[in-house]
């Protein structure tokens, strides 16, 4: 433990009894001013390590209102178990379901358009049952007509995309990936998530991955949060993965508002499993082109924790 | 009940009914019994027949209901009262059918399978019963959504087969005529297990007997039998024929029939005919005439039609691949053993939840027609999968294990790289290394940090996620090529896990 992180433990234990003191952790934290940018934790379990985050953010109902519709989207891609780390982590969705529901969400909407089965991905990857336990409604994304067309002005090449209902209807939506290798984008995280709300994919595919993705994510209706789960990294053959060989425990977990920039953080995390480029994830720069959000980490104030 | 359990199970998309004991209820039919050569199957119909007679025929084969039902509904419906009548046994057209059956299976059981009752019903409420049932379906999710209540889900309603959708109406209408018009005409005249039981039943033990001193030949149990099968005059019962209905027993006022043990074996009522019944009889003759002819004319018809079709598809290229062999389902070991075995009864293409499996149209020639081969329009084979290895009665797709069907090859990868996206627009792709679960297409580097598919043929399973996923068209980059004699992949290797701790975060 070096000294930064020593005052920063101290610091947040100091947060930490004062309860409640918005205000008293703001002028412990950071030397910059207001709340963090991007929030990265490390080492503890993932519903632990969303507490922590949310709380460094200022608390749930710093993004969800009472009475709102909610939709939390996981990456439910495949039909896997969670130790394989093709799916969002089943504890995490469970504990931000619940933190919304907390905030006085009137409900939250669970749903993925998966790649295998949709009844399988729900049921193996955990996070129906987790979901549900939650409180949350967990709704099924298999089928074109839950598909409405969305116009994207702002986009390069993507110009229209069929988006979910649910997110089209909801007040507010969290985006939770988890941090994948990916064979085709070279990485899957918080703008390739953005694909699960979309029908047509294959046209993604076609015409420019890596801007098709940027162009997905000028889409008005932003997420209020993405919380990047990193507690196992499936570091190859992604985004599938074939065995547990694939997979890395990692137990971290990345959050911002800023969508570039918790993918931008995330790549580089993912950089010292493997050689990851920042420029190989193309959609990142395709984004921060599209003014999406920031890859300049510097400029950012973000808060690490270890727990 | 056993009835509505099996219709039931071949609506159920949404896999309420599964496991081993409810497989059973297409396992215990005969036909696929014969197919699968399940002994023990095979023994306990044989023994149950020559104990009680056709309980195969009144309780166990769905077709036999379904013309009890439409039977039952005639005579509801009828201004007319509506009696059946003894007809002379068809003993030639049922044998004979019996016989060429058999003999033509031994070729092409395509023939087995169009007039097998079981396959027969099965085809009707897959192709037909089905999309109606998956259409009240979409109508509850409506209703049920619009309140917040996500119980239901949306299906997707199609017809995977012209051709199998019009033989099934057929066989519905055709079987479903004669049995509002004559009852189980059918069942003793076309049908071969109808044949077989028959046969056998001539021997039961117990079996309907008139007792001559009570009866008067009132001939109310003749007009109340379904299988035509009672000569009141005479007094005689053709227990051939007899499908164990028992209407008659309620039926006699004089308590002169009954279900009684006897070991002597029938006589045989055919020789003790005379010609009081020679008009009924021919003009019965007539309807089992017409019935041969229909199936022919439909074969014959079937035929080039499905030629022209074929054709069709050829010229239009209509962005698929001609393969050279169809694929076969998992576990269906090669095209002869499918051709061998399959009845068609497609309970795999109800069971298959991801969609991949259709009846084939001329995929496997003529013979094969209707049986089931994979495809991947709507969705590709799940890697862990195996349900219609499990669900098959007929041992056309043998049974697979997880790890089994983790090996089997269906068929292998073909990449064609240039209309490979990756190479025509230098864009990135990978969608169809993304859906492969065994990494047999893996994205390697190409170019300016680009990544473009390799394939590797070994650990290739075939479950077409590449294919299904690919987005060049009109032809896609990537396909799946069938097999004819399914082989094995190797398993792909596996690295071990190396244990990496990460304690920065590296920005």
């Amino acid at each position: 433990m070096n000294r930064k992180q020593f005052l920063s433990t101290i610091a947040f234990a100091g947060a930490a009894i004062t309860f409640k003191s918005k205000n008293g952790m703001d002028l412990m934290a950071q030397s910059q001013s207001g709340q963090p940018d991007v929030v990265a934790v490390m080492g503890g379990e993932p519903d632990e390590m969303f507490k922590q985050a949310i709380e460094e953010l200022g608390g749930i109902f710093k993004f969800i209102e009472k009475g709102w519709k909610v939709v939390v989207k996981p990456n439910i891609g495949w039909d896997k178990s969670p130790e394989l780390a093709g799916n969002t982590n089943p504890k995490l969705i469970a504990e931000i379901v619940r933190q919304c529901i907390q905030a006085g969400a009137k409900e939250v909407t669970v749903f993925d358009h998966t790649c295998d089965d949709w009844i399988k991905c729900y049921k193996n990857s955990g996070i129906e049952a987790a979901a549900k336990t939650a409180g949350a409604k967990v709704v099924p994304a298999h089928e074109e007509s839950y598909y409405k067309e969305v116009q994207l002005p702002e986009a390069k090449k993507l110009k229209t995309a069929k988006i979910h209902e649910a997110i089209l209807n909801c007040d507010a939506w969290i985006n939770v990936p988890i941090l994948k290798h990916h064979g085709g984008a070279n990485l899957s995280i918080s703008m390739k998530n953005y694909m699960g709300i979309v029908w047509d994919r294959r046209i993604f595919h076609s015409s420019d991955l890596q801007q098709c993705i940027a162009d997905i994510c000028t889409m008005k209706k932003k997420p209020v949060l993405n919380v990047v789960d990193a507690y196992r990294t499936m570091k190859s053959n992604g985004p599938q993965g074939r065995s547990t060989a694939d997979v890395v425990d990692t137990k971290s977990l990345f959050v911002s508002k800023d969508i570039v920039a918790v993918d931008t953080a995330a790549a580089k995390f993912f950089g010292q499993i493997r050689k990851m480029p920042l420029e190989n994830v193309g959609h990142l720069a395709n984004g921060q082109t599209l003014g999406i959000g920031t890859m300049d980490l510097d400029k950012l104030n973000i808060k690490r924790i270890k727990i | 009940m056993l009835f509505s359990l099996i219709t039931f199970y071949f609506l159920d998309f949404a896999g309420l009914m599964s496991g081993k004991t409810v497989n059973l209820l297409a396992k215990i039919q005969f036909i696929p019994a014969v197919m699968a050569f399940s002994v023990v199957i095979l023994i306990i119909l044989i023994v149950l027949t020559l104990l009680f007679g056709r309980v195969y025929c009144s309780s166990i084969c769905p077709m036999g209901i379904y013309q009890d039902i439409i039977a039952w509904i005639s005579k509801r419906t009828s201004k007319k009262k509506k009696r059946y009548k003894f007809s002379k046994a068809k003993n030639i057209l049922r044998y004979s059918m019996l016989v060429a059956s058999v003999s033509i299976f031994l070729k092409f059981p395509l023939i087995l399978g169009f007039i097998d009752p079981y396959s027969a019903y099965g085809r009707i409420v897959t192709n037909v019963f089905r999309p109606v049932y998956m259409a009240g379906n979409n109508v509850l999710e409506a209703i049920f959504t619009k309140f917040d209540n996500y119980t239901f889900y949306r299906t997707d309603i199609f017809i995977m087969n012209v051709f199998a959708f019009v033989v099934a109406i057929l066989s519905m209408g055709i079987i479903g005529y004669l049995a509002w018009k004559h009852g189980r005409t059918y069942c003793n005249t076309i049908c071969p297990a109808g044949a077989v039981f028959g046969f056998l039943s001539r021997f039961s033990i117990f079996r309907i007997r008139i007792n001559g001193s009570k009866c008067n030949s009132c001939g109310v149990c003749e007009m109340k039998c379904k299988a035509a099968c009672i000569n009141s005059k005479q007094k005689t019962v053709d227990s051939s024929r007899c499908v164990d209905c028992f209407n008659c027993l309620s039926a006699c006022r004089k308590n002169a029939l009954k279900f009684s043990p006897s070991l002597i074996p029938a006589r045989n009522t055919l020789s003790k005919e005379n010609n009081a019944d020679e008009a009924a009889s021919e003009y019965v003759v007539d309807e089992g005439k017409r019935r041969f002819l229909t199936t022919g004319i439909i074969a014959a018809v079937a035929a080039p039609v499905a030629v022209i079709e074929n054709e069709v598809h050829t010229l239009a290229g209509n962005g698929k691949y001609v393969r050279q062999h169809p694929i076969l389902p998992p576990g269906s070991i090669s095209v002869e053993n499918m051709l061998k075995h399959c009845t068609s009864c497609h309970l795999c293409i109800s069971k298959c939840p991801s969609r991949v499996l259709k009846p084939a149209f001329m995929e496997y020639g003529l013979a094969g027609i209707m049986q089931p081969t994979m495809y991947f329009e709507k969705g590709f084979c799940n890697f862990d999968c195996t349900i219609c290895s499990e669900v098959c009665p007929n041992d056309a797709i043998k049974q697979l294990t997880k790890d089994e069907k983790h090996l089997n090859q269906n068929g292998y990868v073909v990449f064609t790289q240039e209309i490979c996206i990756v190479q025509t627009d230098e864009t990135n792709c990978g969608a169809c290394s993304e859906h492969c679960p065994t990494q047999a297409v893996t994205m390697i580097p190409y170019k300016n940090g680009l990544t473009i598919p390799q394939i590797n043929i070994d650990i290739c399973v075939g479950c077409g996620g590449c294919e299904f996923i690919c987005p060049v068209r009109p032809l896609r980059a990537i396909h799946i090529e069938g097999h004819a004699v399914q082989s094995k992949a190797k398993p792909f290797e596996e690295q071990e896990k190396e244990e990496k701790t990460i304690d920065s975060f590296g920005f």
